[in-house]
């Protein structure tokens, strides 16, 4: 029997080894990354600062040691070149390798906007800790940071940054931050929490150019304001790798195309993680790479398990202001109501028939995620009066 | 008394603190926390957090 090939050493491939592992201890497991293999934990990157660690001390398992206790075969810093699926192999940079069921664990890259200016190459973005280190390096000079994005890393970044005594700047061109994820008055409520932080805003421009101003840069924004700044982070949002896929001729739309099975339009051929479009959504969070790699690790050992997302609340790590939100697709019929507004924003998305579909907990708030968890999709009888209602 | 963390995540549970929010009282020992407990954060279940030395 070949073994069960995994693409990827992030948290959704180590994630699925795990799970693996747990319901069978013989299966042959074989593990092909680009990085080092050590395991650590992204959603960290962004609070490291806080924590005390640096880029070596993030890591939490050594790859020897993971592939000791896992009892995989690994192949590290190996890049696949080709998948061919008629004989179910794989070409390497480290030579061809066979398998039964291939995984493509892959990832995202950040997105990258176009930029005028002979520094535009300077600007950095984290996605893994090969890209952490680098941004320690240019901190240990800096004093100035600006990050290009008011979304959820940037704000952790920016809240991380800020507490660590930088001083930090976000541009956005929504008007408020973490826009895609909640309404207005909660998305202000981080903006002033990280505003007493130290944190100053440039909402509604983006960055047009950025250039060299020994030692420093200079930023020309689109609204013609210009700004000096030693470090520029992006962190505008992620793109699932797809052209491994694509050459390989499987189904791909904004990710690797699968049904709720995880299998892609190969029948030996799975995806889950950031750079799967799962059922038609692409969800780069942590939870529902926990629910992919459950369900795909029980059909990966003969039993075909559908992947059954529950509500999954995204958790903000902005300590100066903590978020827990249950996002609402924009078009979704309905409305936003705010229950509590002293020391944070507590807000629920009722849809038309009255059912709680949403929320967003911010501040003092944040901790009553599980709660609320609990009384999603029921009708909501707690007292809301339909005249506080917002938007 | 630990300190444990989630090694998915990054979730940090604290003996002394506790999760009073998630009626964990301070002081519980990890070993007293109901096996079917999961991370906040991540979801992961309790067998895969790793210990951090404080």
């Amino acid at each position: 029997m070949k073994p069960i090939v995994v693409i990827g050493s992030g948290m959704a491939g180590y994630t699925l080894i795990r799970e693996l592992r747990k319901l069978d201890s013989d299966i042959q497991l074989t593990l092909i990354t680009h990085d080092t293999g050590d395991y650590y934990s992204k959603p960290m990157l962004s609070n490291a600062l806080a924590q005390g660690k640096d880029a070596a001390n993030l890591v939490i398992t050594r790859a020897d040691e993971m592939t000791r206790q896992l009892g995989i075969k690994l192949y590290k810093q190996c890049d696949v070149l080709a998948i061919d699926r008629s004989n179910k192999r794989v070409e390497t940079t480290q030579g061809v390798l066979e398998y039964e069921q291939l995984i493509l664990a892959l990832g995202a890259d950040p997105i990258r906007i176009p930029l005028e200016g002979d520094a535009a190459d300077t600007v950095l973005s984290v996605n893994d800790i090969a890209d952490y280190t680098l941004l320690r390096q240019n901190l240990d000079k800096a004093q100035r940071i600006t990050i290009l994005g008011g979304g959820l890393i940037g704000c952790e970044f920016a809240n991380d940054l800020a507490s660590a005594g930088y001083s930090v700047s976000i541009i956005d061109p929504s008007d408020y931050p973490l826009a895609s994820l909640m309404p207005q008055q909660a998305g202000e409520s981080l903006q002033n929490a990280l505003t007493s932080i130290g944190v100053t805003w440039h909402f509604e421009t983006s960055v047009r150019s950025i250039n060299l101003d020994s030692p420093a840069y200079t930023l020309t924004l689109a609204n013609g304001k210009v700004l000096n700044t030693d470090v520029v982070l992006s962190a505008i949002g992620l793109r699932p790798r797809i052209a491994l896929a694509k050459q390989a001729k499987l189904a791909v739309n904004r990710g690797i195309v699968t049904n709720a099975y995880l299998r892609s339009s190969d029948a030996n051929i799975f995806s889950l993680g950031d750079c799967a479009e799962i059922d038609g959504k692409v969800q780069p969070f942590v939870l529902p790479i926990m629910h992919s790699a459950r369900a795909l690790a029980k059909t990966l050992t003969g039993t075909e398990t559908p992947v059954n997302f529950p509500p999954m609340p995204v958790v903000v790590k902005t300590p100066a202001h903590p978020i827990a939100v249950l996002p609402v697709a924009r078009d979704t019929a309905g409305s936003w109501h705010t229950l509590a507004d002293e020391g944070g924003i507590k807000q629920i998305f009722l849809d038309i028939a009255g059912h709680m579909i949403g929320f967003v907990l911010t501040g003092r708030y944040a901790t009553e995620r599980n709660e609320m968890s609990k009384r999603i999709g029921l009708q909501w009888d707690y007292g809301v009066a339909s005249a506080k209602g917002n938007q | 008394m630990k300190v444990w963390q989630c090694v998915v995540c990054g979730f940090i549970y604290n003996e002394v603190a506790g999760l009073p929010e998630e009626g964990i009282q301070p002081g519980t020992r990890w070993t007293d926390i109901p096996e079917n407990w999961a991370c906040p954060d991540c979801g992961v279940a309790k067998a895969d957090f790793e210990m951090v030395e404080i």
